[in-house]
C-alpha cells in the first residue's frame, strides 16, 4: 500500500538532498547558573558554570549579593561603636572580627591589655573556632548526603552559644570584646559552664569522626577532590585550613603570636594529600587542638582586671563616677565624643577559623576612624573557585566548595 | 625621604640596591610595621622584584585610602606577607584626584585581581592591563564610588 492511499495525506515529491545538513561538530557547552540561592552555596554565592557534558569547562563566581557598605559605615562611628560592625562581617565568628579589630585600635592607643581580658580573649575565640567548624562540618556533611552528622554538630553547637550568651547577653552578636578589654565582668559561675562543655567536648569530636571518618561514601566523595596546588593557592590569597591541608605549616596563632597565645601549648594539624578528605581531617583536628586551649585557658584563668588601665578610653566604674570627679569628667568624655586615637596606621593580622582576618586602620586623630579596611579570609579564598574545579565534575562542586568554609558576609561586607 | 631605620631593614637596603633612584620615594617604620612608598609608574616591577628575589610569595591584600581634599588624592596600599621570612611589608602609591590610574599588579599575583576589582568599585581607580575590571560588589549600573570621602553615607543615590 503507498502512501497515497491514506486520505488526507498527499506526498510531495522532493528532490533528494545534495549533501547532508551541516552537523556542528563543536563541543555542546551549556552554561549553568548556580546559586544565588542555591542551599549547598551557603549564602549568595552565585558561580556561572560553563559545562561540556558533566565536565566544567570554566567557571566564575559572583559575588557582591550581600554588600552592605560596612567599611563606609565605620567612618562615621566612633571607634567603641564601631565595634558592633565587625560582628555582623563574619557572622560565624564574629569574637574573632571582635578581636582583630580591637587588636588593631590598641595598637593605635598604644594600652596594655591585663592578662586576665587576654587569656579570657583567647578562650572565647577559641569556643567560637569551634562554633564555626561545627556550623561547618555540618553544612558540609549535609551537602553530601550525611544528615545525621548536622544534628550532632549543632547540639554541641548550642552549648557554645549558650556559653556566648552567658557571657554577652547575645547569642551571635557579641560584641563582647572592646577597645580596652572586655565588655562586661566576665558572669558568675562561668568555670562551671565552661567545664562541663570542654570535658564532654574530645568525646563529641570522636562521635563525628564514627561517623565519617572511615565511611565509605564519605571517603569516595571528598578523597582524591578538589585539588589545588600551594602554589596556585598562595597566588590566589587562600589562607587558613586549606593551606595547611597542602603541608604549609602556617599558623598566625604560633608565626606571630597576639593576646598571649604563646602561652598556650597547642599543635598546629597539617595533612599533605591537599583534598576535601585533607581538610576535613585538618578541621577536625584543629577542634581537639582548640578544645586543649580552651582547657588550659580555664585551668590557668589569671586573677585581675577585665579592662586595661587606660581612664581615656575605658568607661570608669559607677561606683568611681558618684565620688570622684576626674571620673565623672571622663564618662562625660567618653559617651559624648568618644575618645581620640593618635594618627597613624595599623594592620593587623589574626588567624580565624577560616584563615587570615585582616584589619588595616587608618587614624587622622580623631575620634572616628578615618578608614577601615577589612580583608576577609572569604573573599580571598572564593577567588580560587574557578582554579580548584576546573576540568572537575559538576558532582563534586558541592564538595569542593564545601571544603572552603566560606561566609558570604566575611566576603561582601 | 628614607629615615636610617628603615634602610637597615633588609628587605628596604636590597630594594634600595635593586631599583633605580626615584622609585622608593619614602618609608617608616611605626608601631612595629613597615611602610614604603613606591612611585606609581614603578609599581608592578617592585611588586615583581619583592615576590621574585625577596619571597613575598603572598599579597594579603589591595586596598584604596582617600585623602580628599589633598592632592594627590588617593592611595593604594598593598601589604605583602612573606610566611618564610614571617614578614610583612607595606606599599603605598599616591595618584592623582582627577582620573586616578594605576597599573594591575595581576601579572604578579593572580589573587590581586578581585582585590582590584573592589578598590575600582568602590574608589573609582582604575587599573590599566586588569583582565576583567569590572564593579564586584555593586550592581554594574551603579554610579559614584562609595568609598570616596565626598560620597553621602546616608540619603538617595547621587
Amino acid at each position: 500500500m503507498g502512501a497515497g492511499d491514506i486520505p488526507g495525506v498527499t506526498i510531495v515529491e522532493t528532490e533528494p538532498a545534495e549533501q547532508a545538513p551541516e552537523v556542528d561538530a563543536r563541543p555542546r557547552r551549556m552554561t549553568l547558573n548556580m546559586g544565588p540561592q542555591h542551599p549547598s552555596t551557603h549564602g549568595v554565592l552565585r558561580l556561572l558554570l560553563e559545562l561540556d557534558g558533566e565536565t566544567i569547562v570554566a567557571s566564575q563566581p559572583d559575588i557582591g549579593y550581600l554588600h552592605t557598605g560596612i567599611e563606609k559605615e565605620f567612618e562615621v562611628k566612633n571607634y567603641q561603636q564601631a565595634v558592633t560592625l565587625t560582628d555582623r562581617i563574619d557572622y560565624l565568628a564574629p569574637l574573632s572580627n571582635n578581636l582583630c579589630y580591637c587588636l588593631a585600635v590598641e595598637k593605635l592607643l598604644g594600652i596594655e591589655i591585663p592578662p586576665m581580658a587576654q587569656w579570657t580573649r583567647v578562650m572565647l575565640t577559641e569556643l567560637t573556632r569551634l562554633n564555626s567548624h561545627l556550623v561547618w562540618l555540618g553544612t558540609h556533611a549535609i551537602d553530601i548526603g550525611a544528615m545525621s552528622v548536622f544534628l550532632y554538630c549543632f547540639r554541641e553547637r548550642e552549648d557554645i552559644l549558650r556559653i556566648f550568651e552567658m557571657y554577652s547577653g547575645q547569642r551571635m552578636m557579641t560584641s563582647y570584646f572592646r577597645i580596652g578589654g572586655l565588655a562586661l565582668e566576665p558572669p558568675r559561675g562561668w568555670q562551671k559552664r565552661v567545664k562541663t562543655f570542654i570535658d564532654v567536648f574530645p568525646s563529641r569530636v570522636d562521635e563525628y569522626e564514627e561517623l565519617l571518618t572511615n565511611n565509605r561514601i564519605w571517603i569516595g566523595r571528598t578523597q582524591g577532590v578538589g585539588r589545588i596546588s600551594l602554589e596556585d593557592m598562595l597566588d590566589l590569597g587562600v589562607t587558613g585550613p586549606m593551606l595547611r591541608a597542602a603541608g604549609l605549616k602556617w599558623d598566625m596563632r604560633k608565626s606571630q603570636p597576639y593576646s598571649s597565645y604563646e602561652k598556650f601549648d597547642f599543635e598546629v594539624p597539617t595533612r599533605t594529600e591537599n583534598d576535601v578528605y585533607a581538610r576535613y581531617l585538618v578541621r577536625i583536628e584543629e577542634m581537639r587542638q582548640s578544645a586543649r586551649i580552651v582547657k588550659q585557658a580555664l585551668e590557668g584563668m589569671p586573677e585581675g582586671r577585665w579592662t586595661a588601665d587606660a581612664p581615656h578610653v575605658v568607661l570608669p566604674e559607677r561606683e568611681k563616677m558618684k565620688t570622684q570627679m576626674e571620673a565623672l569628667i571622663y564618662h562625660f568624655k567618653i559617651v559624648t565624643e568618644g575618645f581620640r586615637v593618635p594618627a597613624g596606621e595599623v594592620y593587623q593580622t589574626i588567624e580565624s577559623p577560616r584563615g587570615e582576618v585582616g584589619y588595616y586602620v587608618v587614624s587622622d586623630g580623631t575620634a572616628k576612624p578615618y578608614r577601615v579596611h577589612v580583608r576577609g579570609p572569604s573573599f580571598g579564598n572564593l577567588q580560587a573557585i574557578p582554579c580548584m574545579i576546573q576540568g572537575t565534575l559538576i558532582a563534586d562542586v558541592i564538595a569542593s566548595i564545601g571544603s572552603m568554609d566560606f561566609v558570604l558576609g566575611d566576603a561582601d561586607r | 625621604m628614607i629615615p636610617d631605620e628603615v634602610r637597615s631593614f633588609p628587605v628596604v637596603s636590597a630594594l634600595l640596591d635593586a631599583a633605580p633612584p626615584a622609585v622608593v620615594l619614602a618609608g617608616n617604620f611605626d608601631r612595629g610595621e613597615l611602610t614604603v612608598q613606591i612611585a606609581a609608574e614603578h609599581i608592578v616591577a617592585v611588586c615583581s622584584y619583592l615576590k621574585q628575589s625577596q619571597n613575598f610569595v603572598r599579597l594579603s591584600t589591595v586596598t584604596g585610602v582617600d585623602w580628599y581634599p589633598q592632592e594627590p588624592r588617593f592611595e593604594v596600599v598593598y601589604h605583602l606577607h612573606s610566611p618564610e621570612r614571617n614578614e610583612r611589608l607595606r606599599l603605598k602609591c599616591r595618584l592623582a584626584g582627577t582620573n586616578p590610574e594605576i597599573n594591575s599588579v595581576t601579572p604578579v599575583w593572580r589573587g590581586a585581581g578581585w582585590y582590584e576589582r573592589e578598590t575600582f568599585d568602590l574608589f573609582g581607580i582604575r587599573f590599566r592591563n586588569h583582565p576583567d575590571l569590572r564593579r564586584i560588589m555593586l550592581p554594574e549600573d551603579w554610579e559614584g564610588y562609595p568609598l570616596r570621602k565626598d560620597y553621602p553615607v546616608t540619603g538617595g543615590r547621587v
